[in-house]
């Protein structure tokens, strides 16, 4: 499935848009990290915790539980939560 | 071949005051946004900056290897993105992630669990340690490397312990930035010998390289009207060993300064001989590469709402020579007035040449230099993000 990067992920993935596969959450987060290793952690805390400045959305839905199921066909966006200088 | 017929050098009384032949220095600032380098000329006159590496990132600490003059590491995030550490071997050209950075051990579902907000504090190990590395987190957790910084490991027998756990408190009861582990010794002489400080959660000593633990708080005193028997209220802001005499430690603490001598396990109050008008509350502690008996502090005010700027906005170094008996104001260069300056704790360093130069950075962005111990100060940038560490080495 299409997953939308922000720029302060872009030097992990070199672009803003790549592609993963899972059928959770959880498992496209898993796949982004086997491709780009490092990534995981920028966005999940070792409790497996979405961070404080991270959001993710699944088809335009925020997503809090990283066993969500999901499909081929969703599209997933990792955002940076806006936050002061 | 001629043989040598020197006889060996009698044991000195006092030690050396004779430096190595002067080589390159570099001066690693980490940032609120990102970190620089400052590369020096054998007189340290003029530096060339090399920078920003992580333009926006928060680097909290970056550190040259001493054992190979050549590696760097710097513990980053950002605003938004967790906490990392960045190795680099080519001095900053090019930069590689930790593999496995600082992270607390996942605790089992339904139990809440701690996560590393930033790693605070890196600490090269032994120079007969090759590769191992350690790192203070916030919140306060105590973690190793073995590889050089690729993969780190925490220390259970610390960061989750249930006794250490209630003294190191929650975020809530933590310093504005965070609480954190910070001021990671080990003893040159032995690999085993471990010391780590708290803010806040006290002074703590290991003699089986980090198995079991033991306080080391006889002499501080905490804020008036707690229980200084309880870990939890003491805050040590920066703990130093004397290179020279690694029985000596120096500690600038949120309550004074201190000096302890081993094997006593009691710190002395050495800053009551501060001027009354500046006080001996201040953030980083610094000593001489090849003296034990002198050492500097940076004073801070710690009035009423605890300012935590230069008391009266006059700026000074203070440095004693004699352990701590006495103090001598160093300040030539400095502003004289209207300078409300806030120094942290790993904000303030010496290098190892003769004589001695001092480094620190401002909260404000400036970083300054002496080439004479102090006695004149010039101000080697300005306008950099506020500065949270800063440190002087020589290169290979």
């Amino acid at each position: 499935m299409k997953v939308l990067v922000p720029s302060a992920l872009r030097s992990y993935t070199d672009r803003g848009e790549t592609e993963a596969s899972g059928p959770t959450l959880a498992g496209v987060l898993a796949d982004l990290e086997r491709q780009y290793p490092g990534i995981r952690f920028r966005m999940i805390d070792e409790q497996d915790r979405i961070r404080r400045h991270i959001r993710i959305f699944v088809n335009g839905e925020q997503v809090r539980d990283l066993s969500q199921p999901l499909n081929a066909s969703d599209e997933v966006i990792i955002l940076q939560a806006l936050s002061g200088g | 071949m001629a043989r040598n017929t020197r006889k060996p050098a009698a044991r000195r009384q006092r030690p050396s005051t004779r430096a190595r032949p002067q080589r390159r220095l570099i001066v690693l600032v980490a940032t609120r946004k990102g970190a620089w380098l400052y590369h020096g000329d054998a007189a340290r006159k003029t530096w060339r900056a090399d920078g920003p590496h992580f333009l926006g990132h928060v680097i909290s600490h970056a550190v040259l290897d001493p054992r190979d003059g050549r590696t760097l590491l710097a513990a980053a995030k950002t605003g938004h993105l967790g906490p990392t550490v960045f190795r680099s071997t080519d001095l900053g050209r090019t930069w590689k992630e930790a593999a496995q950075p600082p992270a607390f051990a996942k605790t089992a579902d339904g139990k809440e669990g701690r996560a590393v907000d930033h790693t605070f504090w890196l600490a090269p190990g032994r120079a007969a340690e090759r590769d191992v590395w350690y790192a203070g987190t916030s919140p306060q957790g105590l973690f190793r490397s073995g590889d050089g910084g690729v993969t780190w490991k925490p220390f259970s027998s610390l960061n989750d312990d249930p006794q250490f756990r209630e003294w190191m408190g929650t975020v809530q009861d933590g310093t504005p930035d965070g609480p954190k582990l910070h001021s990671i010794i080990v003893d040159p002489r032995d690999s085993t010998h471990l010391y780590v400080a708290m803010s806040g959660g006290g002074v703590h000593e290991s003699v089986d390289g980090g198995r079991t633990w033991k306080t080391l708080l006889k002499g501080l005193e905490v804020v008036e009207g707690f229980d200084a028997s309880k870990p939890s209220f003491h805050d040590p802001h920066c703990i130093r060993i004397c290179p020279s005499n690694p029985d000596r430690l120096y500690q600038q603490n949120h309550c004074g300064i201190y000096r302890l001598d081993r094997p006593s396990d009691t710190w002395e109050r050495i800053g009551k001989s501060m001027p009354e008008r500046v006080g001996d509350i201040g953030f980083p502690m610094v000593v001489h590469p090849r003296d034990a008996d002198t050492a500097w502090v940076f004073p801070m005010s710690g009035t009423t709402v605890w300012p935590r700027t230069s008391p009266e906005g006059m700026p000074a170094v203070y440095a004693t020579r004699n352990g701590g008996k006495t103090w001598q104001r160093l300040d030539a260069g400095l502003p004289a007035t209207q300078a409300w300056w806030t120094v942290k704790r790993q904000a303030m360093t010496a290098d190892a040449s003769d004589p001695v130069g001092l480094y620190f950075g401002t909260t404000s962005g400036e970083l300054w230099m002496s080439r004479d111990e102090g006695r004149r100060w010039a101000c080697i940038a300005r306008h950099l993000p506020e500065i949270y560490a800063v440190e002087a080495a020589e290169l290979s």
